[in-house]
This record gives structure tokens, C-alpha cells and sequence, in this order.
């Protein structure tokens, strides 16, 4: 008998942009192959583009373990799922929780935030602009962008953010030890639960004010620990995806001139260069954790009730069956179809945000700043390979003046 | 002719047929969840099988 191979979640130094190495190797196998995973438990990796779709789109899908679930060493199986968690619950509390919340992503909501996020957009680029010297882009621009606009969403003043965006990273880490975690998520938990309790109190014009009020209506009122697990989950996924899409979408274009001359010459290849970065990076590197609630026929093999899977989405949106030529940026590649959101009845819920917001910094921030380079060698980049979300740390950039 | 069906109850609300179908689909203000705002013209048969596809809660059954 042979090992159980491991998890793959090393990246090829020669393109950080590739998934772990041994991916490949593993999607083209034969039948299903199965990892042992840094939770310890082994799992199922399902890779190709066709099969990640239908496993996440089967109810019979279980997502009771936190979505990167297996990348927890100290992931507890029998821990109790918050019943306000969006992420963990399953079939009917799930859809319950997620329709309280979908009138304010819907297409048209979004739209009516696009002037606001392309007036924060323009800002931040004159601020830019008028200073000396190279600049952070994540400091200066990719974070502070999606941060102010969930933060003006959701009603959590941004003046406070040494509240949340520190101990949202230490959150997103799969790293750090079980202590701080604990910390990090109850002082997290504690400050924002302080916001809700002054929302119950006194309702204003934003998401979590008009969440209390809704379910109220509905004669099932949230609870306060409902709300503060609703919110920390929008708060945290509301700027550390978007943020390291900017900055990575803007290292690896800087890296490709061809394609960032087609898009600063053509803004209206923006919307089809989002779909195509979100599907060639796909920042939710390790993918989705599944546990199996019936036996489920897949191939020619079963996988059985009580097993784990994980639906490798930046595996499959590698899959040059769905995508050819999947390892090149190509910004005016149909690739909406990408599984980089996820699939199924969990799939992003921020979608549409995170849509209009990469479309607006895509067509602004490199034509407005058309010298754009990087102000250290691409070597001393360094890249988050131990966090939930892939990016960089920091992103030094300059311009001619 | 393509006749389209929703399934409301297990719509997830994530736009995407809104996205792929402008003309043919909308979104309820109150959650989010899919209308038919009409049957598709033939012009619009292929933006309607893209909204299929994209139904993340495969939601949208189309008949032709």
C-alpha cells in the first residue's frame, strides 16, 4: 500500500502564480485522488473544473468545517456551528441567514455604490500622485479601498479599523497558534459586538441596522451572536479578498506588459480582465472543505457518507479542458465561468461588490498612473502562502514624475 | 421557442443570470432572488443558456 501523498500547497518558485506544485500530477490521475490534510484528516481533492462544480453544487455536501477547514492543525470536528454562521451552515438555516442578506448584493444594489467606490478610487489615486517617492500599494490603495467601502456598507466606522484589520489577518493565517487565534476572534467578536448592540439600540442607514430590523420583521430576530458572526464574515471577507486581488492582479500584470498595455489602452476590456484574474489567480488558495452526507457516486468510484473532500478551485480553473491554455493571462478570454467565487448554494455572496470594485480600479489605476513599475526586484516580493487568501505582503511601486 | 424556469426556492441570489441575461432576468429587491422579466427572443437564446450554466444553485431549467 502506498502513502497517502500530502496536501499540495507549495508554489513553484519560478511563477508564484501557479498553484501548488503536484496539482497537476494529481488532477490527471486516474479515478480520485486522496491528500492527507494539515487538519489530519485525509481528503478526497477534486480538481477538474467539472467535477469541482458538481461537488460543490451537490447538496449533499456538508460545510459544517470552516471553508479551509484542513489547513487548521488544530481543526476540531466536533466543535457546534454558531447558528449565525453563513459559512458553516447548511440546507435550511443557511438559506435562511443568506436571504437575509441578498437584497443588499443584489446587481442593482451594487450598482448604486459604483459612483461611491470610483470617487474613493479617484481619491486614493490623487493622494498617490501627490506623494514623493515609491509608495505600498496595499497600504496606499489595495486595502484601504475595499475596506472603506464594506465599512460604509455594513455601518462599522473606518476611523476604528486597528480594531478589525489587524486581527482579520492574523484570522485569515493558517499559522499562527491556536491562542492568539482565539484572541484575535474574541476581541474581534467583543468590538463588534459593541457596534450591534448600538444598532439594536438606535437603527441608522446601513447593512447591520437594516439586517436587525429585517429579521425582525420576519419574526425570527437575529441574536446578538448571530449578528456579530453575520458581520465579522462580511467584514473580514469584504476587504481581504478584494484587497489581495488588487495587489496581486497588479503584480502579475506588471509582469505580463502586453496584456496591462491592452487593458490601459481599452477600459472596456475591464470587466472581462476581472473574470479573467479572478479565475488565473484565484486567491482562495486551498480551496473549499466538504464532508459527505450520503454516499456519492463520482467517476466510477463512490465516495462514501462521512468522508472529506476538497473542491480545488484554483486547480480547476487551471483545467485546460474548460480554459485553453489556462497557465496565460489572456484579459479578453471569456472566463466568467470560473470557479474562482465558488459554486453552489455558497457561493460568494460579495460577488457583485467585488465585481465593481476590481472593474473600476482595472480601468482607473493604470491609466492613471501609465508608468506604473515596481520599486524593488519582483524576487523580494513575498507572498502570503500561509493565509486562507493569497497575496503579498507589500507591494512598492513607482512612477516617473 | 425556449420556455425558462425558475426554481425560486432554491435560488441563491447571486446574480449571475442577471449578469449573463440583463433582458431576461431581474432580481427581486426584497432578497435577491430570480425573476423572468420575459421568454427569451431568439436573439437572446444564448445569453439565457449562459445564465443556465452560470446558476450557481442550478436554478434555471430551460426548454427548447
Amino acid at each position: 500500500m502506498t502513502e497517502t501523498p500530502a496536501f499540495p500547497s507549495t508554489r513553484p518558485g519560478r511563477c508564484p502564480f501557479d498553484p501548488a506544485t503536484g496539482y497537476a500530477e494529481l488532477r490527471e490521475t486516474d479515478g480520485l485522488a486522496k491528500v492527507s490534510t494539515p487538519a489530519g484528516v485525509d481528503a478526497f481533492l477534486i480538481s477538474r473544473y467539472d467535477d469541482v462544480r458538481a461537488v460543490l453544487a451537490d447538496r449533499r455536501m456538508s460545510s459544517q468545517s470552516a471553508p479551509s477547514g484542513h489547513m487548521e492543525p488544530q481543526l476540531d470536528r466536533q466543535r457546534e456551528v454558531e447558528s449565525g454562521s453563513i459559512l458553516q451552515n447548511d440546507g435550511a438555516q443557511h438559506t435562511r441567514l443568506r436571504r437575509l442578506l441578498t437584497s443588499e448584493f443584489t446587481v442593482k444594489r451594487v450598482q448604486a455604490l459604483r459612483p461611491r467606490i470610483v470617487e474613493l478610487i479617484e481619491d486614493h489615486l490623487d493622494a498617490m500622485l501627490a506623494s514623493d517617492g515609491p509608495v505600498d500599494l496595499i497600504e496606499a490603495f489595495a486595502l484601504p479601498i475595499p475596506s472603506l467601502v464594506i465599512c460604509e456598507l455594513l455601518g462599522v466606522p473606518y476611523a476604528e479599523r486597528d480594531e478589525f484589520q489587524r486581527r482579520s489577518a492574523i484570522l485569515v493565517a493558517v499559522d499562527v497558534d491556536q491562542e492568539t487565534a482565539d484572541q484575535a476572534f474574541e476581541e474581534l467578536g467583543e468590538y463588534v459586538a459593541g457596534l450591534v448592540l448600538a444598532k439594536q439600540a438606535k437603527r441608522e442607514d446601513d447593512l447591520l441596522s437594516r439586517l436587525i430590523t429585517r429579521s425582525e420583521e420576519q419574526d425570527e430576530p437575529l441574536t446578538v451572536e448571530e449578528l456579530v458572526s453575520i458581520a465579522v464574515v462580511l467584514l473580514i471577507a469584504g476587504h481581504e479578498t478584494t484587497a489581495n486581488m488588487i495587489g496581486l492582479s497588479t503584480l502579475a500584470l506588471l509582469r505580463d506588459p502586453d496584456q496591462l498595455d491592452a487593458l490601459r489602452n481599452n477600459p472596456e476590456l475591464a470587466p472581462s480582465a476581472v473574470e479573467e484574474m479572478l479565475r488565473y489567480l484565484s486567491v482562495i488558495q486551498f480551496g473549499l472543505f466538504r464532508q459527505v452526507q450520503e454516499d456519492i457516486p463520482l467517476g466510477d468510484e463512490t465516495i462514501k457518507a462521512g468522508e472529506y473532500l476538497i473542491a480545488a478551485l484554483a486547480v480547476g480553473n487551471r483545467d485546460e479542458r474548460m480554459f485553453p491554455d489556462p497557465d496565460r493571462i489572456d484579459l479578453s478570454r471569456k472566463a466568467s465561468k470560473h470557479l474562482a467565487f465558488g459554486f453552489g448554494p455558497h457561493q460568494c455572496l460579495g460577488q457583485q461588490l467585488a465585481r465593481v470594485e476590481l472593474q473600476e480600479v482595472f480601468s482607473r489605476l493604470y491609466r492613471r498612473i501609465p508608468t506604473l513599475r515596481l520599486a524593488v526586484p519582483f524576487e523580494e516580493i513575498k507572498f502570503k502562502n500561509n493565509t486562507i487568501v493569497y497575496g503579498v505582503t507589500a507591494l512598492p511601486v513607482t512612477w516617473d514624475r | 421557442m425556449m420556455d425558462v424556469t425558475i426554481d425560486q426556492e432554491g435560488c441563491v441570489a447571486a446574480g449571475q443570470c442577471v449578469l449573463a441575461a440583463p433582458d431576461v432576468f431581474d432580481q427581486r429587491d426584497e432578497d435577491g432572488v430570480a425573476v423572468l422579466l420575459q421568454n427569451p427572443s431568439a436573439d437572446q437564446y444564448d445569453a439565457t443558456r449562459e445564465a443556465a450554466l452560470l446558476c450557481p444553485a442550478r436554478a434555471i431549467q430551460l426548454s427548447e
